[in-house]
């Protein structure tokens, strides 16, 4: 193992830094994008339904055939990592679209209700008072959307883009054990990293939820 | 309001963060994208998802990384159908083929009669090549698809050719490469040329270890293995004759588009084709399946004992 | 967006191998397989983690570490070890339905009201009475969507078999990708997402039936259902 990696410690090393990069660029541009889409299910209560099959059925198309498939529709390149950077932030914002709608609703209508009586209009309101109290469901489903992202990256291998899951692919043709659990590895230290750092930053933005204990995070 | 301006801090910074490792990778993912603008740019050298196409295609890389040239690798690209298509979309710039197997791919209808030899394909293959492609000088290292049973399977059907298949085929199972269900030199050119029809085709893999390990684990009767393996010795399978030359003669080639082929290229490529013979390539493959060294460090040794780097 | 390979009637016929009812068939049974087995491990463990409140460190985080083991490395991981066959897609998605699983049983236990289970023990009911009698159907409703979850990925993930050489409804795609063929890989896709959706509908409906009324809200008026 050790060897292996004194070895390969470049091909490791790239495939490492792609990984990030084609699984963090979509949870970024999915977050951003998810907020007015889960906000426009709040506001308006017809459009939440529909918004959460659409998202159900966008997460059970199999990554593998976006991944195929994005090209013919985008025009890209058939091995341009925009298609994996692509499909994800799809799965990113099918998933934290609810989520955000589903935070928002959760806000306790008495909040709301205060907030409107101390004379916040709308977007005010929304933005310092139902946006932050929603903060720790929304934030948990971001550490799943990102820890899935990170997992999901690797079948992009299969079509020879895949950042760590080039390791698994590698190691698979030649039956050689090493490779594959060397990206296994790294796969579940970068999830685990990436979900710390988003704890962090809940514990610093939500500083209130450590007050109240078991704050509804599932 | 505090505590928004946090989160957008924290997203600006990951999305710093995200941009400096993209500058700061040389090989930055999205540069496939941006590139053919035809300035003296990378070369992008692909490969096919097994093993050998990978140690050729480093192979080729380091030869042109010697000589000068900037190389992006995009290997483990996948089966013929799909490369061919990134080499004509211009995500590659070049590849390792094998000349009978491009030959019959690209021939609609299969591969014409008796055209067998190394030089007759060669000319075949030169006509029919997809616009803006080409082919470079062509080595004598040969490696070809077979049909290889295993010394058991051989001995109870009374099997040296694929002709002697005809009769117990309909008990057998095959595997290989998903893309051989539909290609002429997979189970229709067997079922035209030889009329072999097998019971049932199990995917796996081109001519990788998880097709070697069917065949040996009886789950699999026949497969398609590539003549390069050393497998094929270890395991002491036999190789199936072809006496109608469904697979025709396999020489390594790289196959190029014509807009990445400067002098400097072609010449180190041509060289790696002077120096490649069917020998030396299952030596060095061995040390990459056997030994399970990685291509980069065999490719190294290869264009250092050929004199070449 | 060519449909003609999922329309063609050839490939539904029953007894086409390689053709739509048995590749739909094996990849049923790989998801039925992995969540059955799925459930037997992490039904019990997070029902008891979430009665008992001791290990809710392992079901808080077990779902997320679960979640960040690529399922693709796991696969040829296990095919590398243990060759071709069944087990080792079983080992890869079972290890992907636990967490969901494990983490909607403890959350459900965890999310109840203690008034309520101290009334259930007022009433004088055994420790397995106040479990199987009011905690686990009262949990149910959460238990059910992390089932549900489970079910709506194994379906989705259950493709990667297809690129071990395994089968299941992935060959449509590994072997549509293979030979470039995209009407295939995309009559795979759709198949993949209608079974999902079909599967998530029958789950719903089940566990409209399993779930009391006066949990559901079903048995109150509209406006004061619960929002979870």
């Amino acid at each position: 193992m050790i060897q292996y990696l004194s070895n390969n410690h470049e091909v490791v090393l790239a495939a490492l830094r792609q990984h990030i990069y084609l699984a963090l660029l979509p949870i970024l541009i999915g977050f951003v994008v998810s907020l007015p889409i889960g906000y426009l299910g709040v506001r308006f209560p017809w459009f939440y339904h529909p918004l959460v099959n659409v998202c159900g059925v966008l997460y059970s198309i199999p990554s593998l055939a976006l991944f195929v498939f994005l090209p013919v529709i985008l025009g890209t390149k058939i091995l341009a990592p925009a298609n994996i950077v692509v499909a994800l932030t799809i799965y990113t914002v099918a998933l934290l679209s609810r989520t955000v709608a589903d935070g928002l609703r959760a806000v306790d209508p008495i909040v709301t209700q205060s907030a409107t009586a101390m004379g916040y209009r709308r977007t005010r309101r929304l933005l310092d008072v139902e946006l932050p109290v929603a903060l720790p469901v929304i934030l948990a489903g971001l550490r799943v959307a990102t820890v899935s992202n990170i997992s999901l990256v690797s079948v992009g291998a299969l079509i020879g883009i895949g950042g760590l899951g080039q390791l698994f692919t590698r190691g698979f043709q030649l039956f050689y054990l090493e490779p594959i659990i060397i990206g296994i590895i790294l796969s579940v230290l970068l999830a685990g990293l990436a979900d710390l750092i988003i704890v962090l930053i809940q514990r610093a933005v939500t500083p209130w939820a450590r007050f109240q204990r078991g704050g509804g995070t599932a | 309001m505090f505590r928004i301006r946090t989160i957008g801090a924290a997203i600006t910074g990951i999305g710093l963060a995200l941009s400096l490792a993209a500058c700061g990778a040389d090989s930055d993912p999205l540069a496939g994208d941006t590139k053919g603008s035809g300035s003296a740019a990378a070369v992008t050298v692909g490969s096919a998802n097994f093993a050998e196409s990978e140690l050729l295609a480093e192979i080729y890389s380091q030869a042109l990384e010697a000589k000068g040239v900037t190389v992006k690798r995009q290997f483990n690209i996948g089966a013929r159908e799909l490369y061919l298509k990134a080499l004509q979309d211009k995500s590659i710039d070049l590849l390792p083929e094998y000349n009978g197997a491009l030959l019959a791919a690209l021939s609609t209808g299969g591969v014409p009669e008796n055209i067998s030899s190394p030089t007759d394909v060669l000319a075949a293959l030169k006509k029919v090549l997809p616009a803006g492609t080409e082919v470079l000088e062509q080595s004598a290292a040969e490696d070809k698809d077979t049909l290889t049973v295993t010394k058991a399977t051989a001995d109870k059907y009374k099997l040296t050719s694929i002709e002697d298949l005809k009769a117990a085929a309909p008990t057998l199972k095959v595997g290989a490469g998903p893309e051989f269900q539909e290609r002429h030199q997979g189970l229709k050119g067997l079922e035209s040329v030889y009329g072999v029809k097998f019971k049932e085709f199990k995917a796996l893999d081109a001519g990788g270890p998880l097709t070697m390990k069917a065949l040996v684990d009886g789950d699999i009767d026949v497969g398609n293995i590539f003549s390069t393996d050393s497998g094929i010795a270890t395991n002491k399978l036999v190789v199936l004759q072809d006496p109608k030359n469904l697979y025709t003669s396999q020489n390594v080639i790289p196959l190029i588009r014509t807009e990445a082929k400067t002098d400097a290229v072609s010449g180190a490529l041509n060289a790696v084709s002077a120096k490649l013979t069917t020998e030396n390539l299952t030596t060095y493959l061995a040390k990459i399946q056997v030994d399970k060294q990685d291509s980069a460090t065999v490719a190294k040794a290869f264009l250092k004992d050929n004199g070449l780097a | 967006m060519n449909l003609s390979y999922l329309f063609d009637a050839a490939h539904w016929d029953l007894s086409a191998p390689g053709g739509f009812p048995q590749l739909i068939l094996a990849h049923l049974g790989y998801v039925a397989l992995a969540l059955l087995i799925g459930t037997v491990i992490a039904l019990p463990v997070g029902l008891w983690i979430g009665h008992t409140g001791r290990g809710s460190f392992i079901a808080i985080n077990s779902g997320n570490a679960g979640r960040s083991l690529p399922t693709l490395g796991l696969l040829m991981l296990m095919v590398t070890l243990l060759g071709l066959g069944l087990t080792p897609v079983l080992i890869a998605l079972t290890v992907l339905v636990i967490p969901p699983i494990l983490t909607s049983a403890y959350a459900g236990m965890r999310s109840l009201d203690h008034r309520v289970v101290d009334a259930a023990k007022g009433m004088g009911m055994r420790p397995w009475q106040v479990l199987f009698k009011v905690e686990v159907p009262m949990a149910l409703p959460v238990l059910m969507s992390g089932f549900r979850s489970a079910a709506l990925q194994v379906v989705a993930t259950a493709t990667v078999a297809a690129a071990v050489g395994l089968s299941g409804l992935g060959r449509l795609l590994i072997d549509g990708l293979a030979v470039n063929d995209y009407s295939r890989v995309l009559a795979g896709a759709i198949v993949v997402a209608v079974l999902a959706v079909l599967l998530d509908l029958l789950l719903a409906l089940v566990q409209r039936w399993i779930v009391s009324p006066g949990l559901s809200g079903r048995a109150q008026p509209r406006s004061r259902r619960a929002t979870t």
